[in-house]
């Protein structure tokens, strides 16, 4: 077995142990805080105070720093907790599971987060703040199944039997991500196309472009944080019994 | 991986497909309904059914908005630059965003003599996001935005 091999292997088996990722994830969480916080404070400050206006929009359109972040990454939620249902069911990992319900909420605000951003940034722009366009709702279908994965794991009593239940509803309901990034390709809406596309020249001008990735990717790490800190207390919570979480309790 | 995580590897991709494909099935059955307004090209062919309420959506022709005397009403071309183009007749605000070579949606009745009558206009923005002088410096050199 390679090298490359071996090491996926043992991180695999690593990462499905509560304890080993417990007891790893602190600095990480922290880390993440940091950069992902201090990204965040430049790209907006940045984003919000010195990029120019836009020709049409005026000074509106500064919302995107806020709401291209939140949906990119409620997508991005969807798809790492799809993962994780598919090997929560294949390999019964707990870990997975855990990671599912730590993820829900989070994915649940950042949707939440981008409807309303969309919804004030529609006002001005088209007339309307909500049009019932493929995006939008395939968006808000999105909302939905965060909701459904949060109340499913509070409607069935037995934990073992909510977690295959939610990482079934998990995988099913990833087929809603093709439809949301490609809606405004296939259909007509109101929503505009991508403004940034792998291949081609962004139709966004960098001085508006640069804030925007700065912001961007402070999101991704600060709410990777936040995730890992959802999980590290979904880990008490569900490892409540065991030897080492009371010793690390008693430590306190 | 063991037989029995195989099987369940099998099943999830199942699953998957079949969710997959279900989905895309329904939505080529409904393509004509998710979409949200007819491009001028429809409008004109006739495939957009007349004295119903419905929307429709393309570029506002250069040079095509004319207002009334009283104010309010406008009435102007949709145009998709390739050849098809209708008339807007509409009484009402304009939305920020509205104006010649900017995309718009209408939404209202479409009359037998091809008009269409809007009660609702709303702007539609596309990708594009300069900055003015980069606009200037683009329409100064002959560019499109």
């Amino acid at each position: 077995m390679g090298i490359a091999t071996e090491w996926f292997r043992r991180t695999f088996h690593r990462m499905g142990s509560p304890r080993w990722f417990f007891a790893g994830s602190r600095g990480w969480m922290l880390g993440l805080y940091l950069v992902g916080g201090a990204l965040i404070a430049i790209g907006s400050a940045w984003g919000l105070g010195f990029a120019p206006t836009d020709r049409l929009q005026g000074n509106s359109y500064r919302i995107l720093y806020v709401h291209v972040p939140a949906a990119h990454l409620a997508e991005a939620v969807y798809v790492a907790i799809a993962i994780a249902g598919a090997v929560h069911l294949v390999w019964r990992m707990k870990m997975a599971d855990l990671a599912i319900a730590a993820g829900a909420p989070v994915g649940m605000t950042l949707t939440a987060a981008a409807l309303a951003t969309g919804y004030i940034w529609g006002i001005p722009t088209w007339g309307t703040g909500w049009v019932w366009d493929a995006r939008t709702t395939s968006m808000l279908v999105l909302l939905f199944l965060y909701f459904g994965l949060i109340a499913l794991r509070q409607a069935v009593p037995r934990a073992e039997r909510a977690a295959l239940a939610v990482s079934v509803l998990a995988i099913v309901g990833v087929v809603n991500i093709p439809i949301i990034k490609y809606s405004v390709d296939w259909f007509t809406t109101l929503h505009q196309p991508a403004s940034i596309r792998i291949g081609e020249r962004p139709s966004i001008d960098p001085s508006m472009l640069w804030p925007l990735a700065v912001n961007a990717l402070g999101y991704y790490l600060f709410l990777v944080g936040v995730v890992i800190a959802a999980l590290r207390a979904k880990i008490i919570e569900r490892e409540a019994k065991a030897d080492w979480v009371r010793t690390w309790v008693q430590g306190r | 991986m063991t037989p029995l995580r195989r099987q369940r590897a099998a099943t999830v991709l199942f699953v998957l497909a079949g969710a997959g494909v279900t989905l895309a099935v329904a939505m080529l059955a409904l393509e004509q309904d998710i979409n949200l307004f007819y491009p001028p090209e429809q409008v004109v062919a006739g495939e957009a059914p007349i004295g119903k309420r419905i929307r429709a959506g393309g570029m506002v022709a250069a040079g095509s908005v004319a207002h009334d005397d009283t104010g309010l009403g406008v009435s102007f071309v949709v145009t998709d630059y390739q050849g098809s183009e209708f008339r807007v007749d509409y009484e009402g605000l304009l939305p920020g965003l509205f104006g010649e070579g900017e995309g718009v949606l209408v939404a209202g009745q479409l009359r037998a003599d091809g008009v269409f009558e809007a009660e609702e206009v709303l702007a539609k923005h596309d990708e594009n996001y300069m900055p003015p002088e980069v606009a200037d410096m683009m329409a100064a050199t002959g560019e499109q935005p």
